[in-house]
């Protein structure tokens, strides 16, 4: 059997994925965090219970009224942005003119809420979500087996990540939300309705989280805890990546989702905390992280 | 955070009888409360108070917003309690094993946090904590989701026996309130007044020359080492350390007690941990999920009263004052 510094191929491979699929959530997920705060200025501390609410809307639907996954890939993340969308307007945005740290709280409190309101109802043992029909089995892919849903979650990812990119840097709503990112007000005076736009980039962000988290569900069990165990990673990755570009924090996302799954290969005891210990070097080194343009 | 701070308002100077008063009345409800209230309760009590002022000694007077909060307590407490449970050592050695443990954690955590500020220093801070939290479930010596159990509180100086509940309680309120009272002394001392200006005006401390990093370490350090006193009183107190001291929860619970009671307050702190604990205690016997109304607290603490309850009173007085 083929072996690099004495690990099986298959193993590498299969840990290689592994880290490539919590790359694929590590990005989305850092992704909307990016563009929520490039506009809005919150880090958006309920990133990961609205990650976690896309998986549950993906279970409800399943559950309750039959609708399945091709389904919920649709309504979740609708259902987590309008959510997104109704606290932005009646809550979120009393904060906008103080501390950024007021903000972190508040989601802060959010996250708490949403998380408390699930484990309460469904506990904490995890629901299983079966992957659709026509995504199950495996494919031989002659140097590893892969199997089909996996790969069509990295796809997917892949899809998403860059179709947003696309649609900040080349289409016009993109161009309006950059330049209010550089200059809100001036942006306003030129007529485009800022408070509308702020509203449906929180919504955008929250339904990225929501999708991710329908994509997450027949990976994981669907559980009340899989937001917050994701979220304090993903932040990790913001710090390493900086929030100030959008491209950054998904090439930070794939790439430390990829290093997590060598470390499982070399030195499994160091999974858990490997980006941790990144995020400490790259702040010794380069305070303003990778992408980072603040100093 | 400068927009809410109670304490521009009302500054007690050295010589102002106002704490001198307060302190004593502190005693005083000491000294009387066991005799109404069960005494455990007002140790654990005790205990959040102590964490909550020393979290408000960073946040609210050098305007650092740490979330890492109870890698510092937690840690304590699981050094605390292996040091009495293992090594076997006097109580007092084992806190003080539990502080230094907190200060050590405090230095490393705080020379990387401070490379960054506002938001980042927040996700630095929780970050590795979080880093720290998976370090405690892994090694040997925690017993994992166990904990640590089961070991005799000894005796103080070798002479007290502190598995007596009442001289327990007067050593945790001794050690608070000597805690408090040093708080309170570096606050209002030169050093606190240069916190303070870091807080209002970072770049304009730095042109006045100040070392601003030194002095936000030294802050951050301090904070951290009151807080492994606390948690290593709380480890003393209920006999166990548990992945609960250091998980992300509850770096949340003590920014909500500082929140409620009124960051940037002396008293905040205090009515914040009381209102806190005490809510828990309500709610743990209720069937309210916790976690859900500690959440909605926050959002309209956030929201509606972000001066905190202490915070509130004061722009009262205040107001009515001129």
């Amino acid at each position: 059997m083929t072996t690099i510094f004495g690990v099986a191929l298959p193993v590498l491979m299969g840990q290689l994925l592994i880290g490539l699929i919590n790359g694929s959530f590590y990005a989305l997920l850092s992704l909307g965090l990016a563009v929520i705060f490039g506009l809005l200025r919150i880090v958006n501390f309920a990133h990961g219970a609205f990650y976690m609410v896309g998986a549950f809307v993906a279970w409800m639907l399943l559950s309750y009224a039959g609708v399945g996954y091709w389904g919920a890939l649709f309504l979740a993340p609708l259902a987590v942005g309008v959510l997104g969308m109704v606290i932005e307007r009646t809550m979120l945005r009393a904060l906008y003119g103080l501390d950024h740290l007021y903000g972190l709280l508040f989601t802060f409190g959010l996250a708490l809420l949403l998380e408390g309101g699930f484990r309460h109802f469904y506990g904490t043992s995890g629901l299983p979500y079966a992957a659709p029909e026509a995504l199950r089995g495996a494919t031989n892919l002659g140097f590893m087996v892969l199997p089909n849903y996996r790969g069509w979650v990295v796809v997917a990812s892949l899809v998403l990540c860059f179709g947003t990119w696309a649609i900040i840097e080349k289409t016009k709503v993109g161009a309006y939300l950059r330049a209010a990112t550089e200059n809100s007000t001036l942006v306003q005076a030129f007529g485009v309705n800022v408070p509308l736009l702020l509203t449906l980039t929180y919504g955008f962000g929250c339904a990225l989280a929501g999708i991710a988290g329908v994509l997450a569900a027949p990976l994981f069990q669907v559980s009340p805890l899989m937001g917050s165990n994701i979220i304090i990673v993903v932040f990790a990755v913001v710090v390493i990546g900086g929030m100030g570009s959008i491209l950054g924090a998904i090439v930070t996302g794939y790439m430390l989702g990829i290093v997590e799954g060598l470390c499982k290969v070399f030195y499994p005891e160091a999974a858990n905390i490997v980006v941790f210990v990144i995020m400490a070097i790259v702040l010794l080194l380069r305070p303003a992280g990778l992408f980072g343009k603040d100093s | 955070m400068s927009a809410t701070h109670a304490d521009t308002i009302i500054m007690p100077t050295r010589k102002s009888p106002v704490p001198v008063i307060a302190f004593a009345g502190l005693v005083l409800a000491l000294v009387i409360l066991p005799t109404f209230v069960y005494p455990v309760f007002l140790m654990k009590l005790l205990c959040f108070v102590l964490f909550a002022a020393a979290f408000n000694l960073l946040l609210g007077y050098t305007g650092l917003l740490s979330f890492g909060h109870a890698a510092f307590f937690g840690g304590a407490a699981y050094v605390t309690a292996h040091a009495l449970k293992v090594w076997q050592i006097t109580p007092e050695l084992a806190i003080l094993a539990g502080v230094v443990t907190a200060i050590v954690l405090g230095v490393i955590i705080g020379v990387l946090a401070i490379r960054r500020q506002g938001i980042y220093f927040a996700m630095i801070t929780l970050a590795m904590a979080q880093m720290f939290y998976f370090f405690c479930l892994q090694a040997p010596f925690t017993n994992g989701e166990d904990g640590i159990q089961g070991f005799s509180r000894g005796n103080l100086f070798g002479i007290i026996d502190l598995n007596e509940t009442m001289n327990l309680y007067y050593f945790i309120a001794a050690l608070v309130v000597l805690s408090l009272i040093l708080i309170w002394r570096i606050v209002y001392s030169p050093f606190g007044q240069i916190l303070r200006a870091i807080r209002e005006n970072e770049p304009r401390t730095i042109s006045l020359g100040y070392s601003v990093q030194r002095f936000k370490l030294a802050a951050f350090v301090m904070s951290a080492g009151l807080s492994g006193l606390a948690g290593a009183l709380k480890a003393l107190l209920f006999q166990f350390a548990t992945l609960a001291d250091v998980a992300w929860q509850m770096s949340g619970e003590v920014i909500l007690m500082t929140l409620i009671g009124g960051i940037g307050t002396m008293a905040g702190p205090i009515v914040g941990a009381g209102v806190l604990v005490g809510m828990q205690n309500f709610l743990a016997t209720s069937g309210l999920p916790v976690t859900m109304v500690l959440g909605g607290t926050f959002m309209i603490c956030v929201l509606l009263f972000r001066r905190g309850i202490v915070g509130e009173i004061l722009h009262l007085l205040e107001r009515r004052k001129g």
